[in-house]
This record gives C-alpha cells, structure tokens and sequence, in this order.
C-alpha cells in the first residue's frame, strides 16, 4: 500500500524534517506513527497525502510513484485518500452537511447519492440530524467526527489522521479511535500520527517511532483492548453503505 | 454517457448557482462593483450610439458620396442603358441609376419653379445621366477617383461630376471618429479587465481557506476556477445590463430635448437607441470581459494556493 524508500524531506527554510526513512504499509494495516512534535510525524504523512514531495528517495502510495505523479493528476490522487487533521480544517461559514459533501461534490457525485452518503456518514460518527448545524455551534470532539465523516465519504481504500484525537478528552480520544479501527476492520489502510502515549498502549498495533527525522523503532505492541471496549461508545456501527 | 452528462450539468448549474448566491448575499459590495464596471462600459457604448445618430443626422453617408455622370447631349438612351448596366457589374459600385433627360426635366420644372417657362421650350435642353452609388466599403479616395475615371473614359460622357474632396474630407473625419472610438473602447475595456481581475482577487484571497481545503479534497484546478469564473461572467453581464440601463435613461432625458430643437429647424429626427443587437453586442462584451478578466486573474492566483497540513 504504501512504501517509504529512503526518504528525505527538507524544506525551503532549511528544515530537515525526514533524514532517511524508510518503511512498508501492507493494505488493511492500522498503524500508529509516534513521536515528540518535530519528530517527522506530519511530515510522513504530507508525503503521503502528496502535499508535499520527497526532496529524496521515492514514496509509494497505491503503486504510485508519488514524486512522479504531474499536477494535473493530484487531485485525482488525493481524492483516493481520507485525511482527517488536528484542526479538522472544516469550512465555518457552510453547515455540516456542505463539509462533509465535499469531496463527492468535487468528484461530480450525482446529488442522490451525496444526499444518501452525507447521511450514512453522519450517522456512522453519530451526528445525524445535526447536517444543518455550523461547524462553530458544535463542540471540539464533534467537529473532529465531522472531519472524519467527511474524510471516509468517499470510501477511501486509506485513512490517514494527523493528531485526531489531539484536541480530545480521553473519553472522546477512544470514540474517535473506535471509528478509525472499524474501517480497519472493513479492509481500509489506517495510519494515525499521535503523541499520546495512552492511546497507543490502548490499542496494541503496529507502531512506527520517529526521532529527529529517523525511525527509532518499528514494532508491534500489544494492547489491552478490553479496556476499549470498557468506555461505552455512543457511535452507532457502520453502516453498510461506507463499505465496499 | 448521459450520467456523465448529466454530472458535468450539475457541476456547472452548482458553481453558477454558487457564485449568484454570493453576489446575491453582499448586494452593497455587488452593486458597487456592478456599477464601476456599468459606467466603464456606459462610455464607449455611449460614444458609438452618438457617432451612429451623428451618421443619420448628417444625412446617409453613402447618399453623400454620390456622384453624377453626364452624358452628351444627344446620346441615345439605349446607349445609357447598356453603360449603367456593365457599371452596376464592378464591384464597387452598389448602385447606378438611370436618369434620362425626360426624368430630369421634370425634377428641375418641380425643383425650380420654372415649370411654365420650361413647358415652352420645345428640345429638352437636359442631357441623359447617371446617379452612381459606391459601395459603403469601396468609397475611399481612391475607388471612388478609380471610378470616375472609369466613366469619364467613355467618349459619350460629358462631365463627372464628384467631388473628390469632399470624399477626402468625410474619410479623414470618419477615421479620426473610429480611432478615437476604439482608443476609448480599448482603454475602458482594460479597465473593465482590472476591476473584475482585481475584485475575483480579493474574492480568492477572502477564501483563501475554502480553497485550500477544496484542493485537499481533490478538487481540481478547473473546479477551484468554475465558481470565480461565473462570478466574473456575472459581474460583466450585471454590468452591461446596467451599462444599457444608463444609456436608455440617458436617451430618454435627451430625446425631447432634441426632437424640440429638430422640429425647429423643420426637421423630423429622432434618436436612434441602442437596438436589440446594439444590446446583445454589449451584453456580449461585457460578459466576455468579465469572464476573461476573472480567467486571469484565476490564472494568476489560484495556483498559488496550496493545501498545507
């Protein structure tokens, strides 16, 4: 799915954010990418997101080159991807419904079906009936979800999450966390950059360590997934219609 | 292949929805903008409706460079005939009319008032003649001096009588009339250009954000694009739509006021508006301005901005 092959990423200002990184994502993994801020973790994922490109070694996403994929064919790229970030970059001034609908509305979706899946996705992360409200009417952990409904919409074969849970009491943190393991469970890529310690402890997956731009440790951890279970979710189950 | 079609619909009607509703949403902001750009195009727009009517007042152009070719007397008719037949063949001639001396004795007894004096004479003291139109886009100078030497080669003609200055003249007024039309046409237009270039602009950097997270999405280049370049299509149509809306108020203020000082010179002129085409070629520009302005200015802009996470 994905494949890091001795990356590097400086940017213009001379930051040296990646030195060398290099790693593999099988399809249907569900991978925590850690570290202290700095780290490299937003870096890695922006590569993967083609928002930014390697300065060296080459990125591998879907079988794509992404150094090598022309300006004219990123969107495209993009839209294959779910990417939900710590400020959830929704749009205030447009309600739910319209943030979420985006990424079927570039992609030219026919309305019944946007109106079909808004819904579905809505209800997935348990705000359905709130389509009217404005981003600014809902609190931090809701506007999250919106941001993951809107990043699962167009049923993407991979989700990445920059700090999802960053803003999140630790309640929440394992409701937003729920959500992203049941489109792991479905067959979808999941990577999540975190610096919550507890969270990864939680739920035991493959961890990946960054230091100072290098991979400090790849491994897979084991976690007390009872306690998961233990916090009562009120998200309802997917729902068929965000499967594939 | 229709749902494709049907999808590419929906995307244009969404965008083209989108952007009115914005425009609709700050009328102030809107109307302002509508109105800068209605009185750049007011202008030209003006200037051509007076040079049109300054035309008619003046008489019909064409029906100004007409000369006349005098024959000998005693030329036969047929012969005048046959002549005005093979010149209606060139091809800058419009028309040529044939004016026997009976026709022309007849003009000059209702013309002159002679009528009884002239009933006395018992030749027709008049010679045969022609009226010749030049054709409207072969009435330079030189045609029409080409022209007349080619009537005046003829062993039966007398006399043609043009003159050649006057033609001079008309040619010289009309040319300074159309360069300073288009200098104006050219200079507005341009600031047309700006004020839609420079108001998408704004607009883009205003939704800055919006963009960003449009193309983090996927949206493409030309999605991004579709609503900034119906916004400036509207922005260029409002505008000509205002534009006429000036012109027609301002017609309105001017036509009694001259139809009073034409009555008084026995006159019976009355001002000739913008017309249907006049209005669709202004609705035309205007929307072509605006949509070209904001395609620039999208150029220019848009791929600027970048998502960054």
């Amino acid at each position: 799915m994905i494949t890091f092959d001795n990356v590097a990423k400086r940017y213009p200002n001379g930051r040296e954010a990646l030195a060398g990184v290099s790693f593999e994502i099988q399809p249907g993994e569900f991978v925590f990418l850690t570290g202290r801020s700095g780290a490299g973790k937003s870096s890695v994922l922006k590569l993967i997101a083609l928002l930014e490109r390697p300065s060296r070694g080459t990125v591998t996403v879907n079988g794509q080159n992404t150094g090598k994929i022309k300006a004219g064919k990123v969107p495209a790229f993009r839209r294959a991807i779910g990417v939900v970030f710590q400020d959830h970059k929704l749009l205030v001034d447009r309600p739910i419904y319209d943030n979420v609908a985006l990424p079927l509305v570039v992609a030219g979706t026919p309305l019944k079906e946007v109106d079909r899946r808004v819904r579905a996705a809505l209800d997935q992360v348990g705000l359905l009936g709130r389509e009217r409200s404005s981003p600014l009417e809902l609190s931090v952990g809701e506007q999250q979800r919106v941001g993951i409904a809107r990043a699962v919409i167009s049923k993407p074969q991979l989700l990445i999450a920059d700090e999802p849970t960053g803003n999140l009491d630790p309640g929440l943190s394992v409701d937003v966390m729920k959500v992203f393991k049941r489109f792991q469970e479905v067959g979808v890529t999941v990577i999540i950059a975190s610096h919550d310690p507890n969270l990864v402890d939680q739920f035991g997956q493959r961890e990946i360590v960054l230091d100072a731009g290098r991979i400090a440790s790849d491994s897979y951890r084991a976690g007390h997934a009872s306690r998961m279970t233990a916090t009562a979710p009120k998200l309802g189950d997917l729902p068929t219609i965000l499967l594939k | 292949m229709s749902g494709a079609v049907s999808s590419y619909a929906t995307r244009h009607l969404q965008a083209l929805f989108g952007a009115l509703g914005r425009l609709v949403r700050a009328p102030l902001a809107t109307l302002l903008t509508l109105i800068v750009i209605g009185v750049a195009l007011a202008l030209p727009a003006g200037l051509g409706l007076l040079v049109n009517n300054l035309r008619s007042a003046s008489g019909d152009l064409s029906n100004a460079l007409d000369f006349t070719v005098h024959f000998k007397l005693g030329t036969p008719v047929e012969k005048v005939e046959l002549l005005a037949k093979s010149a209606r063949e060139r091809s800058g001639v419009q028309s040529v009319t044939v004016k026997t001396a009976d026709d022309a004795l007849q003009e000059f007894k209702q013309a002159s008032g002679f009528g009884d004096a002239l009933s006395a004479l018992t030749d027709n003291p008049l010679p045969h003649h022609l009226v010749v139109r030049p054709r409207p886009d072969a009435s330079g100078p030189t045609e029409v001096e080409n022209l007349r030497r080619y009537f005046a080669a003829f062993p039966e003609v007398d006399l043609v009588q043009l003159d050649l200055d006057w033609v001079r003249r008309l040619h010289s007024l009309l040319d300074v009339l159309k360069r300073f039309f288009w200098v104006v046409v050219s200079v507005l237009g341009l600031g047309v250009l700006a004020v839609i270039g420079n108001t998408i602009r704004l607009e883009i950097q205003h939704r800055r954000q919006e963009i960003e997270v449009t193309k983090l999405v996927g949206g493409s280049n030309a999605f991004v694009r579709r609503p900034f370049l119906y916004t400036g299509l509207f922005y260029g149509l409002g505008g000509a739509l205002l534009a006429g809306l000036i012109l027609l108020g301002g017609m309105a203020y001017l036509e009694r006021a001259i139809g009073d000082l034409s009555a008084q010179y026995g006159g019976h002129f009355s001002m000739e508006g913008l017309g249907g085409r006049g209005l669709g070629i202004l609705l035309g520009v205007g929307a072509g301005l605006g949509w070209f302005g904001a395609l620039v200015s999208t150029g220019r802009h848009l791929r600027a901005i970048e998502p960054r996470a």
